[in-house]
């Protein structure tokens, strides 16, 4: 059995000063690092002196002919210059262009064994009607997943750079941000009722149907986030946050890049060690078909999603 | 190449010198969802709807209504004090 340790004791432990740090009941710098009251800047005379000097400088150059005169030769110089170095830029472009091989020649270095593999076999390979789609997610699936993570890190650096975490600061710029349109207005409102349902239900086909008309996650999220961010404008964040709000935002965001990860890491595995894996890909033309691709499109439309209405919100109000 | 796409071509080049030379920048957002509006019909006649789909979404959507949102926070969108009313309510 052990024995209860007396409070006085408990605090002069390492473990105790860990938990106080870590809910932040004591700042560590109280008391311990020296504070000064900032005191209000003196500027001294020869300071003063010396500016004075320096703007009577100023108003004597920009008289002064002479330079003037320089200075209009130099920006003649610069701006040909600068037309000069375009056009060079553009005829070294256009010769390299002309270098390139005509479109559509059989001979040319694209048509390749990679090519011709993705054409050729890509239905039986992936399941999926629409090719391109077929190709990025799963043939190509690891460059997709860094893509998603791209966008995962943009929004962390905006809400790092934009994020208001004061509830009332956030209210007043909200208001502030409103100051000058109408905040009930009635033919936004209207085109918006009736276009917001349809906007969520073109993404949301978009994105189901992925693997056999063209589109596929990326596409389908950002016309879902579009019509989020319609929704906001009309209607303001107060009724948005009704059934999209951070917490909302934060557990689909994260579900998304998890189940990807997870799906991708799965198929990858049993691809590179040539392991027979388990995900079924169905009769091509089917909805539920295709193996890992419904899913992950899915995944990467949340994802989309998620960002574009937390690009727009953090940059009108600092906060989801 | 058809006239269709030629002609195409030539209000792509037309709108991405103007977003240049524009002074106000609010013209110059507007000229560039132009831009990606014919970019996506574009896409659409080099037959790739789903970089069709996107550019609409991304391009001529999203990425103005950004820009608009910037601008006000830079308070760069004009408002004329003489008139009554309101300045319009931006829109997708």
């Amino acid at each position: 059995m052990s024995k209860l340790k007396p409070r006085e004791e408990y605090e002069k432990t390492h473990a105790f000063r860990f938990f106080r740090w870590l809910s932040g009941s004591k700042d560590p710098y109280v008391g311990e690092v020296e504070m000064q009251v900032q005191q209000t800047p003196v500027v001294p005379e020869e300071t003063i002196i010396e500016r004075m000097r320096e703007s009577e400088m100023i108003r004597v150059r920009i008289y002064d002919k002479e330079l003037n005169k320089t200075t209009r030769t130099f920006h003649k110089i610069y701006v040909t210059t600068a037309i000069l170095f375009c056009c060079v830029l553009v005829a070294v472009l256009l010769m390299t262009v002309s270098y390139l091989p005509p479109s559509g020649d059989p001979s040319n270095p694209v048509n390749n064994v990679v090519s011709e593999r993705y054409i050729e076999q890509g239905l039986q390979e992936t399941g999926a009607l629409n090719i391109v789609s077929g190709m990025i997610l799963t043939y190509r699936a690891f460059d997709t997943f860094g893509e998603t993570n791209v966008l995962f890190i943009a929004t962390c650096c905006v809400m790092i750079l934009l994020m208001v975490d004061d509830a009332i600061l956030r209210k007043q710029e909200d208001i502030n941000d409103r100051r000058f349109e109408p905040k009930n207005d009635a033919i936004l409102q209207g085109t918006a009722f009736v276009l917001c349902p349809i906007i969520f239900i073109f993404g949301i086909y978009i994105i189901l149907n992925g693997h056999l008309s063209p589109g596929g996650g990326f596409s389908g999220g950002a016309i879902m986030g579009a019509g989020l961010i319609l929704y906001v404008s009309a209607f303001g964040f107060k009724k948005t946050q009704r059934f999209f709000n951070e917490h909302i935002y934060k557990i689909a965001k994260i579900t998304a890049l998890c189940m990807y990860g997870l799906i991708g890491t799965y198929f990858y595995m049993t691809g590179a060690n040539e392991i027979e894996n388990h995900i079924p890909l169905g009769i091509p033309g089917h909805i539920l078909s295709s193996g890992i691709i419904l899913p992950i499109n899915i995944c990467v439309g949340l994802e989309v999603a998620c960002t574009m209405y937390a690009f727009y919100a953090l940059f009108r109000r600092g906060g989801l | 190449m058809t006239t269709f796409q030629c002609i195409l071509m030539g209000f792509l080049i037309v709108c991405a010198i103007s977003v240049s030379f524009s002074r106000n920048l609010l013209n110059s957002i507007l000229i560039y969802m132009s831009y990606s509006l014919i970019m996506s019909i574009l896409w659409v006649c080099l037959e790739s709807p789903d970089l069709a789909i996107t550019e609409a979404a991304v391009g001529a959507g999203v990425t103005s209504v950004l820009f608009f949102a910037t601008l006000k926070k830079i308070q760069a969108i004009r408002i004329e004090k003489d008139k009554t009313e309101k300045e319009e309510p931006e829109n997708e």
